[in-house]
Order: structure tokens, then C-alpha cells, then sequence
């Protein structure tokens, strides 16, 4: 059977997704490319006996040498041998989609263009001319409704046609009568050495003139670099002495008047635009007044659905754990077998899967606020905040709100941020936002210490950790990630009705990521941390006899200037790094029996003082993230550098604070 | 006559880009372009942030945001 390769190209924004998922259905993997975490989908299908295989290449505005994303969609175009690339273009915002298309087309890709949204251009009283727009760029152009499912047939007709009859499609690229001369020049040059002559000759013209890195590097080492990059060099000047402007504005003009005469002759639209649903909802959404209260209004149902809706499957999820734990142990025994299955697996394993439907739902309530259009537009009325405080992009208030219903999301989530160095500062700041995870630890603590002050203890401790966060990122912006200011240019996308699929899919994938990530981790972890609570043999599991125990016994002074030095919370704290509920965990099962069963809450009070307790929370929360988050950071940036860094940051943040309040705390008065 | 730049537009106005600054970051001059700031690019002002930065442009039929540190770099006619 035939077999076709066939990229998918775009902008963001414009449907390809929905393309992707309608040609392939639910088939896909998403697998990521080596080193980096630029994502591209694969797919496969059969359609009139032709076997497609469909890569979904990143979503790109442009494909200079600058992003990670753009390299990875032109070196899909360039080097790999695909035999169409379609290109999905938004029809109701056709101008800064086609500037995508042009650069395929100086690339002289296959190129089948699909049109996409025309019911949103419709609206806008925008028609378009498919007829003579695929004249104009000489290859096909056409109407698809990816959401409906509609022009499927002929875009897939199209493509096999076109794979027989490949279009070249820069011949119909022009950028008036200068520049065309003098890229001429350097294309004669340029075909004269054969090592370049895998790539269309008039791509690399335009892009030494762009002073594009990579081409340039690659110019130079070719054996007549030396006589092309001094063409490059007279033609440069000669441009800017006509037109007063460098190389790279003079290409980005003559690619938009070549856009601006196409969508002259081909699109008829109303001299007045009237105001797009988009508008009418900005208006609103993004209002001088409104903005931020709908900002906050939309945070509170955020963190209302996680935790309300999350709450009972979670019970139901530790029911089931406590139950196959007391099965277990009730069939088959005490034994070291299942003191494993117990207390390592089911209790260091199952302490993270019981988030689950909370870390399901936080990804589906993020789909459907990024797919909506609505994450953009929050950036957009916290930006101010954020620069001035902390010298962020108000981008970065997204993943810092998501931690606080777990680490892993939210790192996931700074990936919308372009700039690397505010990326992983972004990352650093994260564990600071008490996650739910650390909630069990508070609850404890608080019903035990501070019963009078409740609901005023919690939230004291949420915004310390929210201060907390500031002033650290205030203090790495100008230490660590020094120096890379980051502008803030970002497009503000149509508003859209997310499609349940596209949904669905998304949540589904990101949270399969969490379990394979978080559980592979978690798995060792606990399998460590059991063997050091069994071991040696004869000892009360998790007993100071224990290894652990004796650990948390070596550690504890460690702890004595913070004011809990003995070896409970030592080792409380040191389960706690798997994950934060395990302190609780681990202090059940310390106190359980140490004391006779006379409950945790009774036991703590002989342990700690208010002070003391307070000083432990403060502890909890700031130290450590865990594993989960450590290895969503390796994953996320692919170097143990910054997970190590993220514990280094954390702990001597979590120490230092603590020391400060306690010692404050004892100056005051309290013991 | 003193440059007016982008930040000199008022709310609901139109106006035509003139150049963009050259000494400013030469990448987010370049992401500036691909984005259709170019010269004789239509332009207008749509609003400004609540908290009064950034500010929200429409260009080339789609909105995109910059800041004002970003925005008064851009010259105007």
C-alpha cells in the first residue's frame, strides 16, 4: 500500500488540533523530541487505500531560527521527506496566518493550504475568493470545518493528488523587482556549491539576508561561503542605502505587501469592522473594573470544582486502599511481604494516586481555560503585578495559581512561557504555593494548637508561602536568573468554544503523564523509605530502632534550632520529601502505637509547643516539594541540574524562615 | 517636531506605523516584524490593562499586547 507522510502546520490557534485529532481519531501518541520538550504528534490512517501518516508539527507563527518550536517545524519541512505539508490557516485572521505560509512556500514546500474557520470569517463579512487565492499562490486551497468534520474528503483527495504531482510552491512568491534581483545574486552563488544545494537556494538567500544563525554557520563552512556571505554583505548595504532598512525588516515588508496584495484581490471585506464576539467579550473579561474581580471570581470556581468535586472520589480512592491494605493483612498476616505491600506500596504509592481525580480535574478546568482563549487574557491583567513585583510575565501567574493544587501541573504549566531563564525561575517559585497535598499536615496542626484561630491560621499560612514566593523570585530575579529581561509581546487569541474531544484528549494525556512520571518515582521512593522502616529485622516497622529511625535520630539536631529536634518530625519530615501527606502518615504511624494509641493530637502536644508547631508548618511548607515535582522538573527542563537546585532553594528558604520565626517567636515571648 | 510612538495613540484610535526602534532587543524586534509591524502597517490602540500595563493593539485583523516599555520603542505617523 501506498504510504503518504504528510505534515500538519500552523499557527496556534487555528484548529490544527481538531484537524489532527479528526483525521486520526483517538489513535495518537504524543511523543517528545529528544532533549527538549517540543512536542509533535503522530498519527495514522487509512483513507481511499492510501496509509497516511500524520505528523502534527508544533503550532508556529514563523519559522526562524529562534524557538525551539519553529526549528522543529522547519527541520520537519526541510530535511525529513514528506510528501505534503497542509497548512491550516485561520480564514478570519488570514493576514498573520499567510505569514507562516509564505515561509514554507520560500522553503518551496508541497503545499496544500486548508482553510479553516470560515464561519468565524463569515461572521466578520469577510469572503474570500478560494478560486483565485489558489491561483494566486499556485497550489490548492481548500474550505475545510475541522469541527465539523466537513471538506475532509477533499483536502484528503487533494493531498494524494498532490503527492503525485508535487507543486513548487515559491514560484509564485514574488517581493518586488530590488530585492528579486539582488536574492538572485546570491542564489547564483549559492547553487554553485553543491553542499547547499539540499535546500532551495532562495530560501537560504533570504535567509543570510534575515542573518539567520543557523543558515549563516552553515553558509560559512560551505566551500564558497566566503565569496556568498560577501555578496551577502554588498547586497545588505546596497538595500540599506535604498531603503533605509536592514535585512531582516526588508524581508519581513516584502513578505507582508505580497500578503497585503493577496488578500487584496481575493478577500472582500466591510471597510468598517464591526466588533467581533471576541470584542464584546474582552470588553467585559479584560475591563478596566471587571478585569480583576472576574480574574479572581474565575480562580475561587477554579479551586471550588478540584476540591469540591475531587473530595469524594478521593475518599472513595483511600477507602479502596485502606481496605485492600486491611485485606491483605487480615488474609495473609504480619509478614515482611505484605509490611511491603502495606506499608510501602499501597501507602507510599497510594498516598499520591488518591490526587488523582483532583490532579484530572485541574488539568480539564486548565484545558478548557486555555482552550476558551481565557489563560491568555488573565497574563494579560496580572502582567502589571507581576513585573512590578518580581520582574515576571504576568505568564507566570498561571502556573504559580495551579500549585496551588499541586507542584505538577503547575510546572507543566510555565511551559507557555517562551523565555528559558523566566521559565525555570517560574519552576523555582512554585513549591512555595502550598500545595493540597500540605493541607493534611495544617489540619492536624492547627486542630491540635490553634483551635481558636482556625480559618486565620490557614489562610496566614497560604499567604505567607504566596510572600514567600515573592520575595524569592524577587531575589533569584536578580541573582540566579540575572540580567534576561524578557518583553512582553503575547497575541491574544479568538475566544472559542472548546471542543469536548479536544478536552478530554488533552486531560487524559497530561494526566497519564503525571501517573507515569509520579508513579515510577514514587515507587522507588517508597520501596527505599520501607526498607529503611523495616530493617533491621525484629523492629517495629517505622520505629526509632528502625534504620529510618535511626537516621531521623543522626538528623535531628539538625532541626534543634528551629524547635523541634527530636527524631519524629525528623523523620516525618524526611518521608515527607515522597510526598506531603506522608508526614501525616508518618506520624500516625510513630504515634499510633508509640504511645499506646492515645491518638496523634494528644501526641504532638507532647512534642511541640504553639510556637514550635507553627514553626513546623512554616517548615512544611516551604521545604522540599515532592518526588512527583522533582521529577516533573527533570522531565520538564531534561538536567538533574534543576531538581537539584529546586531542593537546594526550597530547604534553605524552608530553614532559614523558620529559624527567623522562631527565634522571633522566643524574642516575643512564646516557648 | 518630537516622534510619537504607539504610546501616544489614544483608546479606539487608528494610526500607520512608522519604524521600529533599532537600538532596542534585536529578537523581539524580529518577533515584532513577523507579527506585521512593519512600516505602513495599520495600527490601533484598543485599551489598556486594568492596572494600567500592558496595553492591547489590533494589527493585521488579530489583538496582541505589549507593554509600554515595548510600545513606546514603536514610531508612529
Amino acid at each position: 500500500m501506498r504510504e503518504l507522510i504528510v505534515g500538519l502546520a500552523g499557527n496556534p490557534n487555528v484548529g490544527k488540533t481538531t484537524v489532527f485529532n479528526q483525521l486520526t481519531g483517538m489513535h495518537q501518541h504524543v511523543g517528545n523530541w529528544p532533549g527538549k520538550t517540543v512536542e509533535k504528534a503522530e498519527g495514522h490512517f487509512e483513507y481511499d487505500g492510501v496509509k497516511f501518516d500524520i505528523v502534527d508539527l508544533p503550532g508556529n507563527y514563523s519559522l526562524s531560527a529562534h524557538s525551539i518550536e519553529e526549528i522543529v517545524s522547519r527541520d520537519f519541512i526541510v530535511d525529513e521527506s514528506s510528501d505534503v505539508i497542509i497548512n491550516v490557516v485561520d480564514a478570519a485572521n488570514l493576514e498573520r496566518n499567510l505569514y507562516l505560509t509564505v515561509q514554507m512556500m520560500e522553503l518551496d514546500a508541497n503545499l496544500i493550504l486548508a482553510l479553516n474557520m470560515n464561519d468565524f470569517a463569515k461572521r466578520k463579512e469577510h469572503y474570500i475568493n478560494i478560486d483565485l487565492m489558489s491561483e494566486l499562490l499556485g497550489f490548492p486551497v481548500i474550505e475545510i470545518d475541522a469541527k465539523h468534520k466537513e471538506g475532509f474528503d477533499e483536502l484528503l483527495k487533494t493531498t494524494i493528488h498532490q503527492a503525485n504531482h508535487p507543486v513548487h510552491s515559491s514560484k509564485k512568491l514574488v517581493y518586488g523587482d530590488e530585492l528579486k534581483e539582488h536574492l538572485g545574486d546570491i542564489q547564483d552563488l549559492i547553487e554553485q556549491d553543491h553542499v547547499l544545494s539540499d535546500v532551495p537556494s532562495l530560501w537560504v538567500a533570504i535567509k543570510l539576508l534575515e542573518n539567520d544563525e543557523i543558515i549563516v554557520d552553515k553558509v560559512k563552512n560551505a566551500p564558497h561561503g566566503k565569496i556568498i556571505m560577501d555578496e551577502v554583505k554588498k547586497v545588505d548595504k546596497h538595500l540599506y542605502d535604498i531603503f533605509k532598512e536592514d535585512g531582516e525588516e526588508i524581508i519581513a515588508n516584502a513578505r507582508y505587501a505580497f500578503i497585503d496584495g493577496l488578500v487584496k484581490e481575493v478577500v472582500s471585506k466591510p471597510d468598517i469592522e464591526k466588533p467581533s464576539r471576541t470584542d464584546r467579550i474582552d470588553n467585559i473579561v479584560t475591563n478596566r473594573i471587571l478585569g480583576i474581580p472576574i480574574f479572581l471570581i474565575i480562580l475561587y470556581c477554579m479551586f471550588q470544582i478540584v476540591f469540591s468535586v475531587g473530595a469524594p472520589f478521593e475518599y472513595l480512592i483511600n477507602q479502596g486502599f485502606d481496605a485492600a491494605g486491611r485485606f491483605i493483612i487480615s488474609n495473609f498476616g504480619n509478614t515482611i511481604t505484605t509490611s511491603f505491600l502495606v506499608d510501602g506500596l499501597i501507602g507510599g504509592v497510594g498516598g499520591v494516586v488518591i490526587f488523582l481525580p483532583q490532579i484530572a480535574l485541574m488539568f480539564l478546568v486548565i484545558s478548557i481555560l486555555e482552550d476558551s482563549g481565557y489563560l491568555a487574557r488573565a497574563a494579560f491583567v496580572m502582567d502589571r503585578v507581576m513585573h512590578k513585583l518580581v520582574g515576571l510575565h504576568g505568564k507566570a501567574f498561571i502556573p504559580m495559581i495551579l500549585g496551588f493544587g499541586c507542584g505538577v501541573p503547575g510546572i507543566m504549566a510555565t511551559r507557555t512561557m517562551e523565555n528559558e531563564s523566566d521559565r525555570l525561575l517560574t519552576m523555582m517559585i512554585i513549591p512555595f504555593m502550598s500545595c493540597t497535598s500540605r493541607l493534611p499536615v495544617y489540619a492536624l496542626f492547627i486542630a491540635a494548637f490553634f483551635t481558636a484561630y482556625q480559618g486565620q491560621m490557614l489562610f496566614a499560612i497560604y499567604l505567607i508561602g504566596i510572600l514567600i514566593a515573592i520575595i524569592v523570585a524577587f531575589i533569584l530575579k536578580r541573582t540566579i536568573f540575572k540580567g534576561m529581561s524578557s518583553p512582553f509581546v503575547m497575541e491574544l487569541p479568538s475566544y472559542k468554544i472548546p471542543s469536548l474531544k479536544g478536552v478530554l484528549l488533552h486531560t487524559w494525556e497530561k494526566t497519564k503523564d503525571f501517573l507515569k512520571k509520579a508513579g515510577s518515582i514514587i515507587l522507588v521512593a517508597s520501596i527505599i523509605i520501607w526498607i529503611l522502616g523495616y530493617f533491621p529485622l525484629g523492629v517495629q516497622y517505622a520505629d526509632h530502632q528502625s534504620l529510618i529511625g535511626q537516621l531521623g535520630s543522626f538528623i535531628a539536631p539538625i532541626f534543634a534550632p528551629l524547635g523541634f529536634g527530636q527524631w519524629e518530625p525528623t523523620v516525618a519530615l524526611l518521608f515527607g520529601i515522597v510526598s506531603k501527606e506522608v508526614v501525616i502518615g508518618t506520624f500516625s504511624a510513630l504515634f499510633g502505637s508509640a504511645s499506646g494509641g492515645i491518638g496523634i493530637e494528644t501526641a504532638i502536644h507532647t512534642i511541640f509547643t504553639p510556637l514550635t508547631a507553627f514553626v513546623f508548618m512554616i517548615f512544611v511548607l516551604l521545604y522540599v516539594p515532592c518526588f512527583a515535582t522533582l521529577a516533573t522538573i527533570k522531565q520538564e527542563t531534561n538536567s538533574w541540574k534543576w531538581p537539584i537546585v529546586m531542593v537546594m532553594i526550597t530547604t534553605g528558604t524552608a530553614y532559614i524562615v523558620s529559624f527567623i520565626i522562631y527565634h522571633i517567636g522566643l524574642f516575643i515571648g512564646f516557648t | 517636531m518630537a516622534t510619537k510612538t504607539l504610546l501616544d495613540a489614544k483608546p479606539g484610535e487608528e494610526v500607520i506605523i512608522k519604524s521600529l526602534n533599532h537600538d532596542g532587543d534585536s529578537d523581539l524586534r524580529r518577533h515584532l516584524l513577523g507579527m506585521g509591524f512593519v512600516k505602513g502597517s495599520k495600527i490601533k490602540m484598543e485599551k489598556v490593562a486594568p492596572l494600567g500595563d500592558p496595553v492591547k493593539f489590533k494589527i493585521k485583523g488579530y489583538s496582541v499586547c505589549l507593554r509600554k516599555e515595548e510600545a513606546k520603542n514603536i514610531e508612529i505617523e
